[in-house]
């Protein structure tokens, strides 16, 4: 007999709904403690007296800085799953950078389940979840796009 | 700043510098704190292996940083990452090295813009690609100062 499918009616009901946006100051300790993190001594994103004399006029954030800019909707849904596989690990990422993330920013995070689908894995079943970030700043501009692959297995 | 490289010194085939990592479980809390990334796969060693885990694991978002760091290492400070993804296909473990490295595959002029593509990927010391990926770059041009629009 087949297993019923990973997924849920629940669950297909969800795919390509927007969430609900989230907004986002950054400061400048974000993007330092952010560099810290990934032990990354760049001036870019450490130290503003040398940043500012570099071509962008000052502190940027790192390239993977959007990984601190989550959707709270969407990270519900990640853990949330309504699916009966429970074990969750990250797939993959994708991000499109369109300009600098800044100190003072205020990025507004979109976002939506674009896509789900089933395969076998070494250990069995497995959910992909694909889940897709728009991320805007103040001034309306696009600043990132950011393509996220989960599984459930 | 980092010495810059530019789109005229570089040709497909060639690697670009490689960069070592040791993250510890330190280093993957700090990361939980600063990304917000607070799945306990990352610290709590019974949670990961109730989950099948052998222990705690690498965020995928910090080894893909690791790969961000790398890159913009060799960009410098004319470059831009116009797009980066990465696939996490095995385990990096807190306590190993974690080796980073890209290769240039593509140069070409789009759109007045100087780009290269490369092939970028991590390693774990049993020389296991764990998180193979690909980047879109723009470098500056010996004649163009920046590599990327204003």
């Amino acid at each position: 007999m087949p297993q019923d499918s990973a997924i849920t009616p629940e669950l297909k009901a969800l795919v390509g709904k927007e969430m609900a946006p989230t907004r986002w100051e950054v400061t400048k300790g974000d993007i330092v403690r952010f560099a810290q993190a990934i032990g990354d001594p760049n001036p870019l994103w450490n130290d503003e007296e040398q940043a500012r004399q570099s071509r962008h006029g000052g502190l940027i954030a790192p390239p993977t800085f959007p990984a601190s800019l989550v959707s709270e909707e969407m990270t519900k849904l990640v853990f949330d799953t309504p699916t009966p596989l429970k074990r969750l690990l990250n797939g993959g990422n994708e991000l499109e950078l369109y300009q600098p993330i800044r100190p003072g920013d205020q990025i507004t995070v979109t976002g939506r389940l674009a896509n789900v689908r089933e395969g076998q894995g070494a250990t069995g079943r497995m959910l992909f979840l694909i889940f897709e970030a728009n991320y805007i700043n103040q001034s309306g501009k696009a600043v990132a796009k950011g393509r996220n692959t989960f599984i459930r297995y | 700043m980092s010495r810059q490289t530019y789109f005229e010194d570089v040709e497909p085939g060639q690697e670009i510098p490689s960069l070592t990592k040791h993250p510890t479980t330190q280093q993957l809390v700090k990361w939980a704190g600063a990304s917000g990334d607070f799945y306990q796969i990352h610290y709590d060693k019974d949670f990961a292996q109730a989950q099948g885990l052998t222990g705690v694991i690498v965020h995928g978002w910090l080894t893909f940083s690791f790969l961000g760091q790398l890159l913009t290492d060799w960009i410098g400070e004319g470059g831009w990452i116009k797009k980066v993804s990465v696939s996490y296909r095995g385990m990096n473990y807190p306590g190993e090295d974690i080796f980073l490295k890209g290769k240039i595959t593509k140069k070409y002029i789009q759109d007045a813009e100087h780009i290269v593509e490369l092939e970028v990927w991590s390693e774990n010391p049993r020389g296991e690609r764990t998180t193979p990926g690909r980047a879109v770059v723009a470098l500056p041009s010996r004649k163009e100062p920046v590599g990327r629009p204003a």
